[in-house]
């Protein structure tokens, strides 16, 4: 155990800069007049983008974790999400300030005219409050199951995410419709352990248990 | 047995390999360089003799650059860099325009022909996307008109129909693009007889690029961009309002006419400002995009939050 925590502690800091690496090579590119015709969209969709893709890796963390079998998985989490939130926040202002110039009468106009912005402000003001409470101190003073039913929003915010996505696109789908695909499957894998867990409790509460196999992942948690 | 002579290119003449094989990156370096001075042009033009047009803007036009390596052609991909990616494999001869439909002398038109069917001449013109992007092109052709009046439209042609080349073959990405192709647009009778709309065959005193369309296409600076059709090979006069691609996919976003209107919004997002290609700051959007001293009898009494 203190092996793998040293080994964990070692893999932190290269994980980070990986997780950084999309929004340097932007940089990169920017200050070497790399971004294309047009900078502004090439920010809005590159920092779009990873967004969407931190917030699904951040929900195969627990999957892959039960199928792996490496519970220290867990402890790439929360820097994982952050990394999602880090990524919507730059999304964001991209579109507040480089899109409308933090111009307040025309982002309301679009955020209630407009549904794909309607989305997208929905998935961001859904993460925002994980990432607000992501330390040790919030899981404490929430406590541990209120805190873990308040970062069940992170399931909206994806879906919020990929349906923002969907709707933006003009006839070209096939990137949204990958990632809501993807995000399906995470969904629908926990749907089915919490179906799992519920009948092996109920077995267990039966006073069946004994040396029939539990089922699902519960095994190897 | 044959004794070969040793080369006589010296050694430093060879261009190294590395030099060799960046010479794309060297080259869009260098452009993306004169983009920004303004020296951007190709250095061989290849009409001469082109005539100015009253139409023409004075705005800066938008780097030979620029104007190359962002737009939309879905037929090579739906991403804008894809056209000048893929649009390689698009054979521009021969080709032939077929001139059809409600017509005295219905005629198929070669290329070369057409290039050399009128006077060509350069028009400078702003040219607006529905996307809300915007750049300022050197065209080159002449007024569609000319074309038409050569065929003799009778009295029963009250619209054109536009359609563009589809060959799977060498448009192998054409089965991503999530529209109905071939690509088909249309304009009144009216509009087509305009000056304005011009059947471009260059731009920046070339031929047309693949990607920008080759080796002919619509351009109709006072509609949003997707009107202005590319790689025509019809062009047929009918009695009635023919079908155009986009009001196909979604007639509650794109109208037949799609004349840019700033007080029309997109439903998915505002036209009253544009980012001018380069620009940091977007400009507002002019009401057909600023040529409405040439156009906007045509639409006098119509109603355009309906027709728009």
């Amino acid at each position: 155990m203190a092996k793998t925590n040293r080994f964990i502690a070692w893999l932190k800091p290269p994980a980070f800069l990986l997780c950084l690496a999309p929004a340097l090579w932007l940089i990169w590119r920017g200050l070497h007049q790399d971004l294309g015709a047009n900078p502004v969209e090439t920010i809005t969709h590159a920092t779009g983008d990873w967004t969407i893709r931190f917030l699904l890796i951040t929900l195969s963390v627990t999957p892959l974790r039960f199928v792996t079998g490496r519970a220290e998985l867990i402890r790439f989490r929360r820097m994982l999400g952050l990394f999602a939130f880090f990524y919507g926040t730059l999304h964001l202002f991209t579109y507040l300030w480089l899109d409308q110039f933090f111009n307040v009468a025309s982002i309301g106009k679009d955020i209630l005219k407009r549904p794909f912005i309607t989305a997208g402000m929905t998935a961001f003001a859904c993460m925002a409050p994980l990432a607000a409470t992501s330390t040790a101190g919030w899981i404490r003073r929430l406590g541990g199951k209120n805190w873990q039913r308040l970062h069940r929003l992170i399931y909206v915010s994806a879906s919020a995410g990929v349906v923002h996505y969907y709707w933006l696109v003009k006839s070209d789908v096939r990137l949204p419709v990958m990632y809501g695909g993807i995000l399906a499957v995470l969904l629908l894998w926990r749907v089915k352990k919490n179906f799992d867990d519920r009948r092996a409790a109920a077995r267990r509460a039966a006073g069946r248990s004994g040396a029939v196999a539990v089922a699902g992942g519960s095994r190897t948690s | 047995m044959l004794i070969r002579k040793p080369s006589s290119i010296r050694s430093s003449e060879i261009t190294p390999r590395g030099v060799y094989l960046n010479r794309r990156q060297l080259l869009s370096g260098a452009a993306a360089l004169g983009a920004f001075s303004g020296l951007a042009r190709p250095a061989l033009a290849k009409f001469d003799g082109l005539a100015k047009s009253k139409y023409s803007t004075t705005e800066p036009e938008t780097p030979y650059q620029v104007v190359t390596s962002y737009n939309n052609y879905y037929e090579f991909g739906t991403a804008k860099d894809q056209p000048a990616k893929y649009a390689g494999t698009l054979r521009t001869r021969p080709w032939t325009v077929s001139v059809e439909g409600e017509v005295a002398k219905p005629r198929v038109f070669d290329i070369d022909e057409i290039l050399k069917l009128a006077p060509l001449e350069e028009r400078i013109y702003r040219h607006r996307c529905v996307e809300g992007w915007s750049i300022v092109v050197p065209w080159v052709g002449y007024s569609l008109s000319e074309i038409l009046k050569r065929v003799e439209p009778t009295s029963e042609a009250k619209f054109v129909a536009f359609q563009s080349l589809y060959d799977r073959k060498q448009m192998p990405q054409g089965v991503y693009a999530g529209i109905q192709l071939p690509y088909v647009e249309g304009l009144r009778m009216d509009e087509a007889m305009n000056p304005l709309a011009l059947l471009c065959v260059g731009l920046y005193g070339d031929v047309l690029p693949n990607q920008d369309g080759a080796p002919v296409r619509m351009v109709l600076p006072w509609k949003y961009g997707f009107k202005s059709i590319k790689s025509i090979v019809k062009i047929r006069l009918v009695k009635k309002q023919p079908p155009s691609t986009w009001n196909i996919e979604n007639s509650h976003e794109y109208g037949f006419y799609s004349n840019v209107n700033p007080s029309v919004d997109h439903p998915r997002w505002s036209q009253a400002t544009e980012r001018r290609l380069g620009d940091f700051f977007k400009r507002p959007t002019q009401m057909f995009n600023g040529y409405g001293n040439e156009v906007a009898q045509m639409y006098a009494g119509m109603d355009l939050r309906k027709y728009f």
